[in-house]
């Protein structure tokens, strides 16, 4: 019997020495977290994406509580989280525009030229390292759908040109098919800007049509048709300036030969590019 | 060739692992060295070589004389480029790279009313230059290897400080299937091979040099045999792919290995082609840089099959035209060898420094197989002759583990597809390895 009343005076005595430093450590160790952190973490979406620049959602929402960053940032949460988030911080939920990823060529099946059969592994990036595929241009989208497989959003799927159509409603410009392509054909750019050129190609003139029919031939009229200092030839593609005084109108686009440059309202590709560029040669 | 069968039977040196595709020399194997005529237009791609790209040096319009310079080198990585023809620079534009890309290149337009002659150019004695010389002049001779991987020459030579050079060995294997340029190129300039490696090794202080032949070539062997000193050894090695690798060949002749990430010169010894060895010759007694080389045009799309010497530059078109054009059924052309040659989509390329022959294959070669599952027979891995596990490297490189690549030995795979074509599921093992490497050499450079 004494053994069971030692033994449990021993355990109770343990327990009040261990308590006591715990409760010492808590005092003097103790880390103030900020109760809000874990609160906007839950009306994040979650997805660690990365299109905010942070590696994750977390540390976003860590940011986000300290004031570096503001909630608009997060371009795949909803417009109502994102309310809620700026509410319970007491900020404005600021942030950028929405950028979508836009692909810089409008070669598919059909429209750029074609050489020879690839019949490797079905990626970009593999045939990219046996001679380029089969296509014509060096700048060509291969079509082989690496960045339909890396949208983490499922907002790539390759259209009826073998293009990838990027859903501007479910892009959140996070950036990996930008990485993932390996001829450097995606861009983010903001929904603002919507004067774009479809095309990748340096060579001028015959050289690059006789490649492609929807290629840019550096012929300059969508540089003569805006005001001056908009629209600058660069490299055998026009480079639109945004930060000018005056902004770049539609009116570039309505003498392109090949229709290599577009007006965008939403979607890129939004109609098959062929019957365009037919309407075109028969105009 | 009852002398051939004798020849082969002493023959046991080679290296571990290894596969023996056919051989199917015998279309151009006893064919001379013929020179083709002079076309219209060349085009010299600025990198025909490992390394940083030449700089041209001549401007649109610029009248050029055979064998000037066109290019200089854009680093210590990287060579000279010569003009193989007497003509007008038209234009320094992007053309056509057999690497399928646009890449800058000086087109030339040929003067069909010059001779065409090349005038020696000024160069040292070989004998008692320093080492640094010797780089210097190789270097201005535009030297690649003549191989295949055009690694520029002169960077081999170079040797450094406390290093030295025990053996000089060069390969005239020739393991690829199809090409015979090397085969007929030391049949019929034996002593241009044995100069260049004299050459060589007196320059380091090598004591002994080796050239190394497959059993294939007895008519290359004897001649070499004929006018070798006693310091050159011919060595015959068995017939096996991939035994022309520099380091498969080292293993063979002397049984060293060459360590993993190493270089030959860790091991005191420099390997060299010998196309390269001809043309060391060439500039040192003849003043000649490299205008021109050997290249067998064959395979069973080509009515009249060739070795031939072609000038730099000339367009893939026009060299198979000369050999009769393409049969209706070719499928495929490729330019180098059936297993590690580049696959072309268009005929507009240019023959380069690295350009050891153009191979067409009809349909019968090229039936694409169904691909299957892996098996798990591990032919590949007894295949592979640097002991790596190339289907698991293929698996990785599928799934993007890119530092497992590393932990596997990715970047010690040559690209020989000895793994491709024995896999029975037809699996594009060495497609997949090198998308590997790729992967793993851009995840270092972000680093």
């Amino acid at each position: 019997m004494d053994v069971v009343i030692v033994a449990a005076v021993i355990m109770t005595g343990l327990g009040i020495v261990f308590a006591s430093i715990l409760a010492t450590a808590d005092h003097f160790l103790r880390v103030e977290e900020d109760p809000r952190l874990e609160e906007v973490e839950n009306l994040l979406p979650g997805n660690n994406c990365g299109a905010c620049g942070e590696p994750g959602c977390s540390a976003f929402a860590g940011k986000l509580v300290t004031g570096e960053t503001s909630p608009g940032k997060c371009t795949v949460s909803n417009e109502e989280s994102l309310v809620q988030i700026a509410g319970l911080l007491g900020v404005d939920v600021g942030g950028e525009e929405k950028q979508v990823a836009r692909l810089k060529c409008a070669g598919g099946e059909g429209l750029a030229g074609e050489l020879a059969d690839y019949r490797g592994i079905s990626s970009c990036r593999a045939a990219v390292v046996v001679d380029g595929g089969g296509r014509a241009c060096t700048w060509v989208c291969l079509g082989l759908a690496d960045c339909e497989k890396a949208c983490t959003f499922d907002s790539i799927t390759m259209n009826w040109e073998g293009l990838p159509q990027v859903n501007v409603d479910t892009c959140t410009a996070c950036g990996d098919c930008v990485d993932v392509c390996p001829l450097d054909l995606f861009t983010l750019v903001p929904m603002s800007q919507q004067l774009f050129v479809q095309c990748n190609s340096p060579l001028t003139g015959d050289a690059a049509r006789m490649r492609c029919s929807v290629a840019c031939d550096a012929c300059g009229r969508c540089a003569a048709d805006a005001p001056s200092g908009v629209i600058d030839m660069v490299n055998g593609l026009p480079v639109i300036h945004y930060d000018r005084a005056e902004q770049p109108s539609q009116r570039s686009t309505w003498r392109c030969p090949t229709g290599a440059i577009v007006w965008l309202e939403g979607e890129q590709f939004t109609e098959p590019i062929a019957e365009i560029s037919r309407e075109r040669i028969r105009a | 060739m009852s002398s051939s069968a004798a020849f082969k039977e002493n023959v046991s040196r080679t290296f571990r692992h290894g596969v023996h595709p056919p051989e199917n020399k015998e279309a151009t194997e006893c064919r001379s060295i013929e020179r083709v005529p002079f076309v219209r237009e060349y085009v010299l791609p600025l990198s025909q070589h490992i390394g940083a790209p030449s700089v041209a040096t001549v401007r649109a319009g610029e009248r050029v004389l055979r064998g000037q310079q066109i290019a200089k080198p854009g680093g210590f990585v990287s060579t000279t480029l010569h003009t193989p023809v007497t003509g007008t620079v038209k234009a320094v534009e992007p053309r056509l790279h057999p690497n399928g890309k646009m890449m800058p290149a000086v087109v030339i337009e040929a003067d069909p009313f010059a001779s065409q002659k090349v005038e020696p150019a000024e160069r040292p004695s070989p004998d008692g230059i320093s080492n640094k010389q010797l780089v210097e002049e190789v270097q201005k001779a535009g030297l690649v290897g003549l191989g295949g991987a055009a690694f520029p020459s002169h960077v081999k030579l170079s040797l450094p400080k406390d290093r030295k050079i025990e053996f000089v060995v060069i390969n005239g294997c020739e393991c690829e299937p199809y090409l015979t340029c090397d085969d007929r190129l030391m049949a019929e300039r034996p002593e241009a091979v044995i100069r260049g490696t004299e050459i060589m090794m007196k320059n380091l202080g090598a004591d002994r040099g080796y050239i190394g032949i497959e059993a294939n070539k007895p008519e290359a062997a004897a001649r070499l045999r004929e006018v070798a000193p006693a310091s050159i050894e011919i060595v015959v090695v068995q017939v096996k792919y991939p035994q022309g690798a520099e380091k498969m060949l080292i293993d063979a002749i002397m049984k060293r290995e060459v360590p993993s990430g190493g270089l030959p010169l860790d091991i005191e010894v420099l390997t060299n082609n010998v196309g390269t060895a001809a043309a060391v010759a060439d500039w040192f007694d003849r003043g000649v840089p490299l205008i021109e080389r050997v290249v067998t045009v064959t395979g069973p799309g080509i009515p009249h099959p060739r070795n031939l010497m072609v000038p730099l530059g000339t367009p893939v078109s026009t060299i198979v035209e000369y050999c009769g054009g393409l049969t209706e059924n070719t499928r495929q052309v490729i330019m180098g060898g059936p297993m590690m040659g580049m696959p072309q989509k268009s005929l507009d390329v240019p023959v380069m420094k690295g350009t050891s022959g153009i191979l067409a294959l009809t349909s019968v070669f090229q039936e694409t197989a169904q691909e299957y599952p892996c098996i798990r027979c591990a032919r590949c891995l007894e295949a592979c002759p640097m002991f790596l596990n190339p289907t698991r490297l293929a698996q990785l490189a599928r799934f993007e583990k890119i530092e497992s690549l590393e932990e596997y030995h990715a970047m010690d795979c040559f690209e020989c597809a000895s793994c491709s074509y024995v896999c029975p599921s037809n699996i594009p093992l060495v497609q997949w390895i090198r998308m590997g490497k790729a992967m793993l050499r851009e995840a270092k450079s972000k680093q």
